[in-house]
């Protein structure tokens, strides 16, 4: 099967339902002619037009709360905010309007809005080019919050964005953007609220998000030499959380990690062992424990930034002090 | 690119000249039905039926009556916390909006919004808000719709002085300039904020002005006067409709009640300026200029008031009879799948 970029896989997710469906459009700066600043409507200005990819000046609030007023009334905007640190300056559209708005009218609404653009540490990026940000929109009801971890699941996801009458937080961890998996020239699509069971173990379950799925891919692969059998979930989206296939992991190995890039308080792993202590105390043979990068600001400077992130060092002593409880 | 227009220049019967007897009586019918729904609306929030806010839309009325009468069920209106007129003078019903303000199942966001979040999308009410500034920008995002469906139809933000202020207020009538947007952006200038003076504000009141810093037409319009809302906001829809972008309207009025039921009115206004803005009633200035003009009679106003009086009671008795929510759908529409 051919091999596509994370990058080509959601471009080519665009392309297709912006040629079955006129009337989504994508507005960010950069996204027209030039093609994004990642690439991701390159050469999509030459198949649709000015209208359809349209360059936007420097107003994140302006064209969020735009958008909104379009979602409302029959068009489906995509918004490419090339990093999505720049989604803050939009948020009261988003927490107030975007979020509630088919609540409030009593579902006379839809709100066919996708809102996508890189998270992620990593690359000397600093702290306004690396947020992470999904626990705050996880947080709020009305928002599905997605974060594809490859090339195969970016795109299926992707088009199950496009075609929602949900608002969507589409979140690209900026380090997989170049990654490679095959990917099938036949359509198809992935719903929401469905985990993948990235690797099958029996010793211990792992759920990681976004980058730290591969990096605890690789610390597993290691361990597995050792007789440590790791099971790996990738919950995919956050919101939905597809809570069932981590308790019935769990159920199976009595213990869980989760790994997490972003800030542990109030986060998705505190959700997480909230809902499984609840569900499954019984089966636990261990303590829940999290892993998560350092409650503050990304730091620049290469000894501080890996200092902030969760290391394939630390996901390995981590699993193997969670097996020696 | 601006024009200005001093306050009451207008000549009000070339307008009677211009509109059919039933076009005028429209407008006269559409603002007393907003008078008369709102004085209820204030008498029900005194004897304890209405639980939440309730800011009343009295004296304000010829704006949203003068711009709605352009408008169609296709087009969209997004509107303020002050909008019970808009959503009234959009087409809204009468008892669909106090049986949302009592929070019955019946009302217009069935309970789920109350005063300050009132939709029907089917006529083109995009809904109120209780959020400042983002009915701006959505009211350019609906031209940015229409634009890119091919059709001739607008977007209409209704805002107030405490709007123009804020970001929205800037980038949405940018994004709607560069782009021709077929939106119209109508400022109510009712001079407060709550109880803050525009004028301790703004070093410019004149808002209209702004619009030659974004290269559209600004109209400075009499607010109190609805043949001349009418007149500047026709233009406006017709410039929209055509192809030719947006426009702002900046309407002087002002609210003769008090920012909210319930509070006091006092300490940041004067009782003389309260009262000389009730002289310039919008209302009355139409009904008693179509009586000396010999459009209409006494009688056919008395008919058209004996009609929305009964509208009212019909209205206050619909929204009493009606059926509460029902507690089991309270996450209902979280998503557009069920909750």
């Amino acid at each position: 099967m051919r091999e596509l970029t994370y990058i080509e896989a959601t471009h080519e997710a665009l392309s297709e339902e912006m040629a079955k469906d006129p009337t989504i459009f994508v507005v960010g700066e950069g996204i027209g002619e030039r093609g994004g600043n990642f690439n991701t409507t390159k050469g999509l200005y030459d198949l649709y037009g000015p209208r359809r990819l349209r360059d936007t000046p420097i107003c994140e609030r302006g064209f969020v709360g735009l958008c909104t007023g379009a979602a409302m009334t029959g068009t489906r905007p995509v918004v490419d905010f090339m990093f999505l640190d720049f989604i803050l300056d939009g948020f009261g559209e988003l927490a107030n309007q975007i979020s509630k708005m088919q609540y409030m009218s009593s579902g006379r609404l839809k709100m066919p809005i996708v809102l996508r653009g890189c998270i992620g540490m990593g690359g000397a990026t600093a702290t306004h080019h690396s947020g992470n940000y999904y626990p705050i929109f996880a947080h709020l009801p009305g928002f599905r919050v997605v974060l594809p971890t490859n090339a195969y699941d970016a795109k299926g996801l992707f088009k199950t964005a496009l075609r929602s009458d949900d608002p969507v937080l589409f979140l690209e961890h900026k380090t997989l953007l170049n990654t490679k998996t095959p990917v099938p020239t036949e359509e198809y699509t992935i719903p929401f609220g469905e985990a993948a069971v990235v690797r099958q173990g029996e010793d211990l379950t792992v759920v990681a998000l976004t980058l730290m799925v591969h990096k605890t891919l690789e610390v597993s692969q290691k361990l597995a030499g050792e007789g440590i059998s790791v099971e790996l979930i990738d919950p995919r989206t956050v919101a939905p959380l597809d809570i069932d296939t981590i308790l019935t992991s769990v159920r199976k190995t009595g213990r869980l990690l989760i790994v997490d890039e972003t800030f542990a308080p109030c986060g998705i792993g505190s959700e997480i062992a909230a809902q499984i202590q609840e569900q499954a105390f019984d089966d636990l043979d261990a303590p829940i424990r999290r892993l998560n990068g350092l409650h503050t600001p990304t730091p620049y400077s290469a000894p501080l930034e890996k200092a902030a992130i969760p290391q394939p060092s630390q996901i390995e002593q981590a699993i193997r002090d969670l097996m020696a409880e | 690119m601006s024009q200005q227009f001093e306050i009451g220049h207008y000549d009000v019967a070339e307008a009677i000249d211009h509109l059919s007897k039933e076009q005028l009586l429209s407008l006269y019918r559409t603002m007393l039905t907003i008078r008369r729904t709102e004085e209820q609306l204030a008498r029900s929030y005194a004897g304890g039926k209405i639980p939440g806010a309730c800011h009343t839309y009295v004296g304000e009325e010829a704006i949203a009556s003068g711009v709605c009468g352009h408008l169609n069920h296709d087009d969209a209106i997004f509107s303020t916390h002050r909008g019970h007129g808009h959503a009234l003078a959009k087409g809204v019903s009468i008892k669909e909006l106090i049986a949302e303000l009592y929070g019955k199942a019946t009302g217009c966001s069935q309970g789920r919004g109350g005063s300050m979040h009132l939709f029907s999308p089917e006529i083109g009410l995009m809904g109120t808000s209780g959020i400042v500034g983002p009915c701006i920008l959505q009211a350019a995002g609906a031209g940015y719709s229409f634009q890119l469906l091919e059709t001739d139809r607008v977007g209409v933000a209704f805002f107030g002085d405490g709007g123009v202020s804020n970001g929205a207020f800037h980038e949405g009538l940018n994004l709607a300039a560069i782009w021709d947007l077929p939106t119209i952006f109508v400022l109510e200038d009712n001079q407060f904020a709550t109880e803050v003076a525009f004028n301790t504000v703004a070093r410019i009141t004149d808002v209209a002005k702004r619009a030659e810093g974004y290269g559209i037409p600004g109209v400075t319009v009499d607010g109190n006067n609805v043949l001349e809302v009418h007149r500047v906001a026709g233009e406006a829809v017709r410039r929209a409709r055509n192809g030719e972008g947006p426009t702002l309207l900046d309407c002087k009025t002002y609210r003769t009640r008090p920012h909210a039921e319930g509070m006091r009115d006092g300490g940041y206004r004067t009782a003389e300026d309260v009262e000389a803005w009730k002289a310039r009633d919008p209302i009355e200035q139409l009904g008693d200029r179509l009586v000396t003009d010999g459009v209409a009679s006494d009688d056919d106003l008395d008919e058209i008031e004996a009609e929305i009086t009964s509208e009212v009671k019909a209205g206050v008795a619909f929204a009493e009879s009606s059926p509460w929510p029902d507690p089991t759908t309270v996450m209902d529409h979280t998503f557009s799948s069920g909750s």
